[in-house]
């Protein structure tokens, strides 16, 4: 530690520490982005192992593969990983390769916290995998682990699966942290608030969010463990709990938790279709706010999830209108974006594609989720393939997409070298043609009447879901193909200019490509 | 030194550790908001009804009694998984005017060879009707203490209030038997 | 609300939804379902959806002709504009009166979805690991309903049949023409009683009642299915419904023959059952109330469910296995049958335990031993 820091601290021009020591021990914003981003991907593919088991047992009817016991495991474990072990530490990841380099900061405010967080994630997921391999399997519930049956119910894995939780908690609340204290105090001079990247600001709320309710859902898992090993009653009706009050605890994370998933790929996006249509982003000021209300109304409309769970009708209307509210500001953010396009100069890189099919693609689920918003016609798509379907088509080609984008548009900054770009395309359009063809027919099965968490379903849902498997085998295979290229661009390739791309605006173009180990020590001024 | 968080340098004159150490407080704050929620929803649901719960007990007070109306009230009982007892209400329904106290009987026996503790959950349908539900003696107030065998009579003594709403005609009471062994008193 | 006009041009240019829905109905999208406050929210949910059509088609309109025309290829040259004022606001507030033109019809439809007063009839269904049991109040009928397609169906060692999956042992009967009031509760974890065709979703919650209602039009005759839709363990999937409408006569002559079913059940249980009857009975009892946990072969299932082969509790411990299958065993997901077993089945399926797959004792379990363990 004490040479890794030295070397950082004397703000030398020498690179790296050697071996694996430099990837333990760093504290270079940098570095540590590059390990959060493997991170993700290899959770990704781990989490993407365990859909395609799901979906292989779902192509025909009838149990073929897998036990219905294992199946939900794998849907349990499918959630956990790619909510906590892909989709946010990924943008962790480009918070910390970005955020500094944006805002003109030399690092992130706290860097050896930094590698803490990172190197925190690696063990509590090793534990959450590990419970695959015990006796009694991995935990079963789903990732939304409903009481009584992740407590009474459960199985002895819950455990391990809880300290999991604890720890991934931990975990993005000091990474939360380091981000908005890097915001608030190291911006370069004359970078105020209204002038920093929209990526920076998604991001700067984000952290908020995840400051706010990452420590209710570690309240809510210590109520488990109280319940499971202390003999508390906070979710047992038998001693005066109830279960209801798990989902309202639940969601009062979980629908913050949703919006940590897709601000910062709204962020991500506002960077990059300015970018590409050489045109200033429009309607600056209404972004911002716009993310802010999206913030703030996330915060009161979690009992959404719970329809049907048998509240008062004044409660359902409540959380049905301030649910609709939502579509506001978001629609805002949409008309936004085609206003951006609109007369502008586009083309059409592999990071603009992912980000167009992000805008038509996430407003399909931002649709669909405005019918779950109905109160009444939620008790039809209420735990059916529609809500699936749903939620998928934000969070897949929603967030998902984002963070590709995000990837092929700053990996030219990160490694010097530009991409394959007919492979980044050929890439796209797989992933593009895979994810309709998965998540696009379960509209249909949902509405139809297909319950989610299945492992067997009756006959007239056959052939949506055996198209559904196909797509998601197109889908889980072109990322082999993202993999292959991220390898290529790393180890070579067309050199990048320092701007990358001809209508690139802010400081992290300013650099060098690839970025040095230390960037902006001293700070840039900006106009 | 960047990382030498004591010293501000930007333009903000904000210091790192200072707002650091704010967030932190924050996450723990919101940690404790998270078992705050729990006393927070069981004032909801007393104002809201939600689930139908309803309160513990009442002074009895002889009310108006709004003898223009008559509503019937259903029991239903339930057991819980793992819960072996007998466990019926004596009448399944009665009819009564708001106001009006009204004492009914549940039967409770232990088939078991072990002597067992149960706790009956109270839950009232349409919930809405929870908050005029007054009891003045329930067995679901207090854990219940069965020996090996042996049965007993339990009483509800109640009254709705007669601020009961117009539309309501049909009241469920229902009673869900758990096995409270594990939280016995 | 939405003329079929509008439906045939949009359908044209979304070339999606309308002409397959047409062909299958029932497969692409939600059912319209037989009661006045199904189709209200059929309608709703066509309403809203067509209003997403509409605002995608104009907005992807805007943006496609934005990538094709102002495309750097095709020469075209960025202008900077990245303001309007005017033009926020009109899309804050468009927005805004179409949520509101929304919300109205939502509100009104809800109001009547939790209007459940004045009931005819009135059925508390309980959840429970993995099946559904119905008691009608006030009227002493009352039993189980579990899935009857096989395993074998399930594992495909035979062909599936019609109604796999959705398919049961007794359906919920109700009539016609009389409001239907579901009090709705749990036996163990949380289930969700779903029936699409009446729209009546909600969850059952151990320890609280939650209550919904339906009212079926005399002419709506017929079998609906549906099944649990709240994940409840490890076969959840195989939890169906099966509400059966008849009408108001029928349903009065269909619960005295439950109750004189019921009668003529105790009397049966004191007659003389040879070991022959008891084991063809037994593996139907088996087959169906059993095998989802313990296997068909009486193997078990992982580390939850225990097998039942070479087991001592069914080779040597009559009593305890009686006693287990009367009781259920707490903290296991082993309940009590003595409720939804009669006493004849509940004698059959042990002593087909206690000779099935090895297990040869030999040994006959009666009737009369249960009505006696009862005691």
């Amino acid at each position: 530690m004490t040479t890794a820091t030295a070397s950082h601290d004397d703000h030398g021009h020498h690179g790296p520490a050697k071996g694996i020591m430099r990837w333990v021990l760093t504290t270079n914003h940098k570095d540590i982005g590059t390990l959060y981003l493997w991170f993700a991907f290899t959770m990704l593919l781990t989490g993407g192992v365990m859909a395609l088991i799901v979906r292989t047992e779902l192509f025909q009817p009838g149990m073929q593969l897998i036990e219905p016991e294992f199946y939900n495991q794998m849907t349990t474990m499918h959630g956990l990983i790619m909510v906590f072990g892909a989709i946010m530490p990924a943008f962790v990841g480009l918070a910390n390769w970005m955020v500094p380099l944006m805002i003109g900061a030399p690092d992130m405010a706290l860097p050896r916290m930094n590698n803490w967080s990172f190197w925190i994630l690696p063990f509590a997921f090793g534990m959450l995998l590990f419970t695959l391999f015990t006796e009694a399997g991995a935990p079963n519930f789903g990732w939304t682990f409903y009481a009584p049956l992740s407590t009474t119910y459960a199985p002895s894995s819950v455990t391990y699966f809880i300290f999991g939780v604890h720890m991934m908690g931990i975990s993005s609340i000091m990474g939360a942290i380091n981000i908005i204290v890097t915001i608030l105090n190291l911006r370069a001079p004359g970078m105020t608030l209204m002038k920093m990247p929209l990526f920076v600001w998604t991001w700067f709320i984000t952290a908020y969010l995840l400051v706010a309710v990452m420590p209710v859902l570690a309240g809510v898992v210590t109520m488990m463990l109280m319940d499971i090993h202390f003999g508390t009653s906070f979710f047992d009706a038998a001693g005066g709990g109830d279960p209801v009050l798990f989902q309202h605890v639940f969601w009062f994370f979980g629908h913050p938790e949703v919006y940590i998933m897709i601000l910062p790929a709204f962020g991500i996006v506002s960077q990059i279709i300015p970018t590409f249509a050489r045109k200033p982003l429009f309607g600056y000021a209404s972004m911002v706010y716009a993310t802010s209300s999206i913030a703030f109304l996330s915060f009161i409309v979690w009992a959404h999830h719970m329809f049907t769970v048998g509240m008062p009708l004044q409660t359902e209307l409540f959380f049905m209108y301030a649910t609709m509210l939502i579509a506001i500001p978001t629609g805002v953010k949409v008309f936004n974006w085609v206003s951006t396009m609109f007369r502008g100069s586009m083309t059409f890189e592999t990071p603009m594609l992912f980000a167009l099919a992000f805008v038509v693609l996430f407003t399909i689920g931002g649709f669909s989720g405005l019918m779950l918003a109905i109160a009444p016609a939620d008790f039809q798509y209420h735990d059916t393939y529609f809500v699936v379907a749903h939620f998928h088509y934000v969070l897949v080609p929603g967030a998902l997409f984002g963070i590709i984008a995000g990837v092929y548009y700053w990996l030219p900054k990160w490694t010097g070298n530009y991409y394959n770009e007919k492979l980044g395309k050929f890439h796209f359009w797989m992933s593009f043609i895979g994810v309709n063809v998965t998540f696009f027919p379960m509209h249909f099965v949902g509405l139809a009447g297909m319950p989610r968490r299945i492992p067997d379903y009756a006959l007239q849902f056959a052939d949506f879901n055996a198209i559904a498997t196909v797509g998601a085998f197109i889908f889980g295979f072109s990322q082999l193909i993202f993999l292959f290229i991220l390898i290529k661009t790393i180890r070579g390739g067309e050199k990048a200019t320092d701007q990358v791309w001809e209508g690139a605006e802010g400081l992290e173009w300013t650099i060098p490509s690839p970025a040095p180990y230390h960037t902006f020590a001293e700070a840039p001024h900006v106009k | 030194m960047k990382s030498d968080s004591s010293k501000p340098d930007n333009q903000s004159g904000i210091k790192p550790k200072n707002t650091a150490l704010k967030l932190v407080l924050a996450a723990v704050a919101m940690f404790g908001f998270g078992f705050a929620l729990v006393p927070l929803y069981d004032v909801f649901c007393e104002i809201t009804g939600i689930n139908g719960k309803t309160a513990g007990p009442v002074e009895r007070v002889e009310q108006w009694v709004d003898t223009s109306r008559t509503i019937t009230v259903q029991f239903i009982t339930t057991n819980n998984a793992g819960m072996p007892w007998e466990f019926e209400a004596l009448q399944e329904e009665v009819e009564m005017h708001p106001g009006a106290w009204t004492q009914v009987e549940f039967w409770a026996l232990n088939p078991t060879t072990e002597d067992m503790v149960g706790q009956a959950v109270p839950s009232v349908s349409p919930s809405e009707v929870a908050q005029y539900v007054q009891k003045t003696e329930c067995f679901c107030f207090d854990q219940q203490k069965l020996k090996a065998g042996e049965g007993r009579k339990m009483p509800l003594i109640f009254s709705l209030d007669p601020e009961l709403p117009a539309h309501v005609r049909k009241v469920t009471m229902s009673y869900t038997l758990f096995d409270a062994g594990a939280f016995a008193e | 609300m939405f003329s079929r006009a509008w439906q045939r041009l949009s359908s044209v240019v979304l070339g999606l939804v309308s002409a397959p829905a047409a062909m299958a109905d029932w497969e692409l999208n939600m059912p319209r379902g037989i009661t006045e406050v199904s189709q209200s929210i059929y309608e709703l949910h066509m309403l809203i959806f067509w209003i997403c059509v509409w605002i995608g088609v104009v907005v992807f309109g805007v943006m496609f002709y934005s990538i094709f025309k102002h495309r750097k290829s095709k020469g075209a040259v960025a202008s900077q504009f990245h303001e309007s004022l005017g033009l926020e606001l009109l899309w804050t507030a468009v927005p805004t009166v179409i949520l509101i033109a929304m919300a109205v019809p939502a509100t009104t439809v809800l109001i009547q979805m939790y209007d459940t007063t004045n009931s005819a009839v009135d059925i508390k269904i309980t959840g429970h690991q993995w099946k559904w049991q119905y008691d009608y109040l006030g009227e002493d009928v009352g039993f189980f309903s579990n899935l009857s397609t096989t395993t074998d169906e399930i594992y495909n060692r035979t062909e599936k049949g019609e109604n796999y999956l959705l398919e049961v042992d007794k359906h919920v009967v109700v009539p016609t023409g009389q409001k239907l009031r579901f009090l709705i509760t749990s036996n163990d974890v949380i289930h969700a009683w779903w029936v699409p065709e009446i729209a009546v979703k909600k969850d059952a919650i151990p320890g609280y009642i939650n209550e919904s209602w339906a009212l079926i039009p005399e002419g709506q005759e017929g079998l609906y299915r549906g099944q649990c839709a709240e994940l409840c363990g490890v076969q959840h999937g195989f939890m169906p419904i099966v509400l059966e409408a008849v009408t108001a006569d029928e349903y009065q002559a269909w619960l005295d023959d439950q109750r004189a079913g019921k009668i003529a059940e105790a009397a049966a249980a004191l007659g003389d059952f040879s070991y022959d009857e008891l084991m063809v009975e037994g593996a139907e009892v088996y087959a169906r109330s059993c095998a989802g946990c313990h296997g068909t072969e009486g193997q078990g299932m992982g580390s939850v469910f225990p097998a039942l082969a070479g087991s001592p509790i069914a080779i040597n411990d009559m009593a305890g296995h009686i006693d287990i299958v009367l009781n259920g065993k707490a903290g296991t997901a082993m309940q009590s049958f003595s409720a939804q077993l009669s006493d004849v089945e509940i004698a059959a399926v042990i002593t087909y335990e206690r000779n099935a797959w090895g297990n040869d004792t030999g040994e006959t379990v009666t009737p009369q031993m249960i009505i006696d363990a009862k005691k």
